[in-house]
């Protein structure tokens, strides 16, 4: 299924919906400062492997600096 | 990036993936808060006090004028039904006593700053630029507050009057 762009008011109702937020910049970044319970899967390392830790459930949301 | 990522997700079999694109930027910039060892607690968001006097285009200036002059701001931010800046009415144009609308007395486009500006330097730069005031928006253009460039000497609950 094809990904949607999304902007910040349904982000905000897909976190509330219990939505999974990814951040995909390198981990320097991310402990710099990341949205609110979102996890870190670096675009270099995100594969089957990893990306097992996400729930095929739950809608997935990622993002990165910004519109880059 | 995030597009590539939520394609790759998309590829790995997920089903619902969304790409917020502002991304992080986009997030703080709404004055919303980041976890981690860089945020920052003193924000000009944070900082912004809302009660600066709001008026919409269409109100009466006359009246516009008496109840900022009744209170301790010497500005008011013209603003639309959805709180987004549209002008500002400084000191000069309330000073005034002419026929004018508030459309006609008010500044467009009044410069802003952003809610995650840390506090520390936005002050530095009005001291430098010799401001008073800076007005603090969301990256939409709602009005946040106004942060005093006296806030960096004393306490905004001290001051009895406010530019």
């Amino acid at each position: 299924m094809r990904p949607l762009p999304i902007e910040r008011a349904r982000l905000q109702e897909l976190i509330a919906a219990g939505a999974q937020l990814v951040e995909v910049l390198p981990p320097e970044e991310y402990d710099e400062g990341h949205l609110p319970g979102a996890i870190n899967i670096p675009l270099k390392e995100l594969n089957r492997e990893t990306a097992m830790r996400l729930d095929r459930s739950k809608p997935i949301v990622v993002y990165c600096y910004d519109y880059q | 990036m995030s597009p590539r990522a939520a394609w790759r997700l998309a590829s790995l079999g997920f089903e619902h993936v969304f790409d917020y694109l502002a991304g992080k930027a986009g997030w703080s910039a709404a004055g919303l808060p980041l976890e981690g060892t860089a945020a920052v607690d003193a924000t000009a968001g944070r900082a912004a006090d809302a009660s600066v006097p709001t008026c919409l285009l269409t109100d009466a200036l006359q009246g516009v004028r008496a109840r900022v002059r009744a209170s301790e701001w010497r500005q008011c931010i013209v603003v639309n039904e959805e709180r987004i800046v549209l002008g500002r009415l400084g000191r000069r144009a309330l000073e005034r006593d002419d026929e004018q609308t508030v459309e006609e007395a008010m500044t467009e486009g009044p410069s802003t700053v952003r809610p995650d500006e840390p506090l520390a330097k936005l002050l530095a730069r009005l001291e430098r630029q010799e401001l008073e005031t800076a007005l603090v928006t969301t990256s939409d253009g709602r009005l946040v507050g106004v942060v005093l460039r006296a806030q960096g000497t004393i306490l905004p609950s001290t001051s009895s009057e406010r530019p």
